[in-house]
């Protein structure tokens, strides 16, 4: 009887435990999806409330190039660059990873919903702007060295 | 030593008459007419207006023999130098798209010779633009020809058509574009007088600037529209051509010396 008490026990231990460690992996999932020291990790939600984000994104990105490309309005607040900038993660050794790797923050979502993207065969798939957010939410993430020194 | 200590507390009330006098001394030195303004580079907000039509003064004779800086400055700024060759032995395989082309001129009865950098010319009726078939092919309010990707289908009609023979065709695919310049396989693309750097606010081109920085000043940014800008002024004092005048197309770049 008292075997199968502590039996019991040690069973609804590891299930607490089991929980514990699995909310602390799904936290540290949605963290590393967000730059630290980066404009969105000040913020409770992207640009619009993330409902509205995961269902709209494409929409937003696209209306807004009209503006970008054609009349040059760079300070708009749907913006590619913007989702490279905050969404980018690094590996061991600090260097970002492209976001569009099926393990990343864009890749991963797509692959998923089996969406074949073609932005980053054009747009960069890394923040390598050394002016601007970026350096700033680079030098937060404690990552040294832009990637490539060309661009503003 | 000693003297120091009893010589009488500076009068604060001439000190200060005195700063002020330096600064409108030094206000005065600056031309009239001519404002000295540090606008802060920050994103545009608003919509690019024809108030503005964006072009360049290129002075031949100042165009050195053997300089590339320019063509190396434009690789450097607009990711052009990221380019890989795909094969080692086809030449097919190496080509690159350039925006800045160093071309040397001979007359042949004088032996005279002329170097000078070729960009897109910004007409201000573009031919590239006339026979695009989906509109990617487009010129700005402020004047800058240029492509939009996100239209281009790369039937390359615009090549055809340049005859400045300015823009290039990405024919392979490539990774590691910079932020500011995206580039993709299938598109053409060619000068578009550093459009990032007009978005955010900056004054000149990288061309201008490695030129200036060689010590040679042969290239001019300005706006041709505005009778005060240094561009304006030049173009008003040396006398300067667009190059095949013939086609009326009304260049945005311009040349002195040729």
């Amino acid at each position: 009887m008292a075997k199968a008490v502590v039996r019991i026990g040690l069973v609804a231990l590891g299930l607490v435990w089991g929980a514990f460690a699995a909310q602390a992996a799904q936290a540290d999932e949605v963290k590393r999806y967000v730059v630290e020291g980066s404009q969105a990790a000040e913020r409770s939600a992207c640009v619009e409330p993330t409902e509205r984000m995961r269902r709209m994104h494409m929409e937003f990105i696209q209306h807004q190039r009209i503006a970008t490309v054609h009349e040059g309005i760079r300070d708009t607040q749907y913006s590619l660059t913007g989702c490279v900038d905050c969404h980018i993660s690094y590996d061991a050794n600090r260097n970002p990873r492209p976001i569009n790797q099926p393990d990343q923050f864009c890749g991963a979502c797509h692959r998923y919903a089996a969406v074949d993207l073609n932005c980053f065969d054009c747009h960069a798939s890394v923040p390598n702007r050394p002016a601007a957010d970026a350096e700033a939410a680079h030098r937060a993430a404690g990552v040294t060295g832009a990637p490539h020194g060309g661009g503003h | 030593m000693n003297e120091d200590k009893t010589t009488t507390p500076v009068d604060s009330g001439r000190r200060g008459f005195l700063g002020t006098a330096a600064g409108v001394s030094a206000a005065a030195l600056v031309a009239p007419g001519v404002f000295l303004h540090s606008v802060a580079a920050a994103p545009r907000t608003e919509a690019v207006t024809d108030a503005v039509r964006w072009g360049l003064l290129i002075d031949t004779a100042k165009c050195a023999d053997g300089c590339s800086a320019c063509v190396s400055a434009c690789e450097r700024e607009n990711g052009l130098d990221l380019q890989e060759p795909h094969s080692a032995t086809s030449k097919w395989e190496q080509q690159q798209a350039a925006w800045i082309r160093k071309v040397k001129l001979q007359d042949n009865q004088t032996g005279r010779i002329t170097n000078l950098p070729m960009m897109c010319q910004h007409c201000e009726d573009p031919p590239c633009v006339d026979v695009c078939p989906t509109g990617a092919s487009f010129k700005r309010a402020d004047g800058i020809v240029m492509v939009d990707r996100h239209l281009c289908i790369g039937c390359r009609y615009c090549m055809m058509a340049c005859p400045y023979k300015a823009r290039s065709f990405i024919h392979q695919p490539l990774t590691g574009q910079l932020t500011a310049v995206p580039r993709g396989k299938g598109c053409v693309e060619s000068c578009n007088l550093c459009v990032h750097r007009r978005d955010n606010g900056e004054d000149s081109t990288a061309c201008v600037d490695a030129c200036a920085a060689e010590g040679h000043g042969a290239i001019l940014f300005g706006d041709l529209k505005d009778p005060n800008s240094a561009i304006s002024q030049r173009l008003r004092e040396i006398p300067s051509r667009q190059i095949r005048e013939d086609l009326v197309l009304n260049t945005g770049v311009r040349y002195a010396g040729v």
